[in-house]
């Protein structure tokens, strides 16, 4: 029986096909999966934040864009996965709600989004697709066995990408 | 003095109980005249919850909810957000301004969504009064803005404010008891910046 494992907010979990990861609800968070095709090895982090830096309380290192990617590594490592081999596949970072003032609480998803496209570039991992920004949330599910990264939103037809 | 989690020690947290008490409380007679009905309140809860819990108090991140945010300035600055679960939203909306889609629909119209940014406004807005009074300081607010989505979605927005000073936020639930329809729940969220909750404190000669 293939498992869904659940991921968290400022959370990662990693696993090999046939099983999958999800994430419920993604706001202004972003959902980075990375996938070794080879091992059929992925995993999902729940970033929260988008630089450990500018924080003082760091220590969970899957809440920000900059550790959190590098902390997913690791782990796909340990399980198994090449690094070399490794791609991605990212959503969320909406902004949910929209009025003027106090605009960087309210612009958080969208430097999510730019801290981890930041990270991903800065370590070589390709972005093969991504569904981000606008005004809604995002369940997302992926699977290894296929690459699949589903999005589901409230209203909105599911999407593959 | 024994501090609790994240670095607040017991007292600090009875006291923002009780803040979070007479808020609520003002809220609800608020609510009650609006929609023209006597509602009871139940003396709210108030938590300190990791992030993964928060959504489960709520119903699951999966669960539709109506979000109020509002920025605050003045005195006491950073946020507030007022959640009610879409149903008891519904119900709320249809004693205000009548039965438009049904009960069972999934979308609000547009007269729904003023309606229901309306009563956010006027919840929101008797609760920071009552705030306001206590501590004698002043809070201004940006115009409420609403958003109809999943709880964990919504709660992304608070979670990430807190998420810059620890793994833990601060839940005021309330339960609004409308007697001839159903069990209304409530949830209010503050957010003072760093500097702003130092501010209530000194206010009420705690610091």
């Amino acid at each position: 029986m293939a498992e869904m494992k659940k991921v968290g907010m400022a959370d990662l979990k990693v696993c090999r096909a046939p099983d999958a990861v999800t994430t419920l609800g993604l706001g202004s968070c972003v959902g980075v999966a990375l996938y070794d095709k080879t091992s059929k090895i992925a995993g999902l982090v729940h970033v929260m934040l988008p630089d450990s830096t500018q924080v003082r309380q760091n220590q969970n290192r899957a809440k920000f864009a900059d550790t959190g990617i590098d902390y997913l590594i690791e782990q796909m490592v340990v399980a198994g996965a090449n690094k070399r081999n490794l791609t991605a596949k990212i959503a969320g970072g909406a902004q949910m709600f929209a009025f003027s003032g106090n605009s960087d609480m309210l612009r958080v998803g969208e430097r999510n989004v730019e801290a981890v496209k930041k990270k991903l570039r800065a370590i070589g991992i390709r972005i093969l697709a991504e569904d981000t920004g606008l005004n809604f949330g995002r369940t997302v599910e992926f699977y290894p066995e296929t690459g699949d990264f589903v999005i589901k939103s409230v209203g909105k037809p599911v999407r593959t990408i | 003095m024994q501090k609790n989690n994240e670095g607040m020690d017991n007292f600090e947290f009875d006291v923002l109980t009780e803040i979070g008490n007479i808020g609520a409380g003002n809220a609800t007679t608020a609510l009650s005249q609006l929609i023209n009905t006597r509602i009871d309140m139940n003396v709210p809860r108030v938590k300190m919850l990791t992030f993964a819990e928060l959504a489960q108090v709520i119903g699951g991140e999966e669960t539709l909810v109506a979000g109020i945010l509002l920025s605050l300035e003045g005195d006491i600055q950073g946020s507030l957000l007022f959640i009610l679960e879409s149903d008891a939203a519904r119900v709320l909306v249809q004693k205000l301004v009548g039965l438009t889609s049904g009960l069972d629909s999934d979308t609000f119209t547009e007269i729904e969504i003023s309606a229901l940014q309306e009563i956010g406004n006027i919840i929101t807005g008797a609760y920071l009064s009552a705030i306001s009074s206590l501590t004698k300081l002043t809070i201004s607010v940006s115009v409420p803005s609403l958003a109809l989505d999943m709880a964990g979605a919504i709660l992304s927005v608070p979670a990430i404010e807190f998420g810059k000073l620890g793994d833990k936020a601060l839940l005021i639930e309330s339960h609004f008891n409308d007697l001839d329809v159903m069990d209304i729940s409530g949830y209010f969220i503050l957010i003072p910046t760093m500097e702003s909750y130092t501010r209530i404190l000194e206010s009420l000669g705690l610091r």
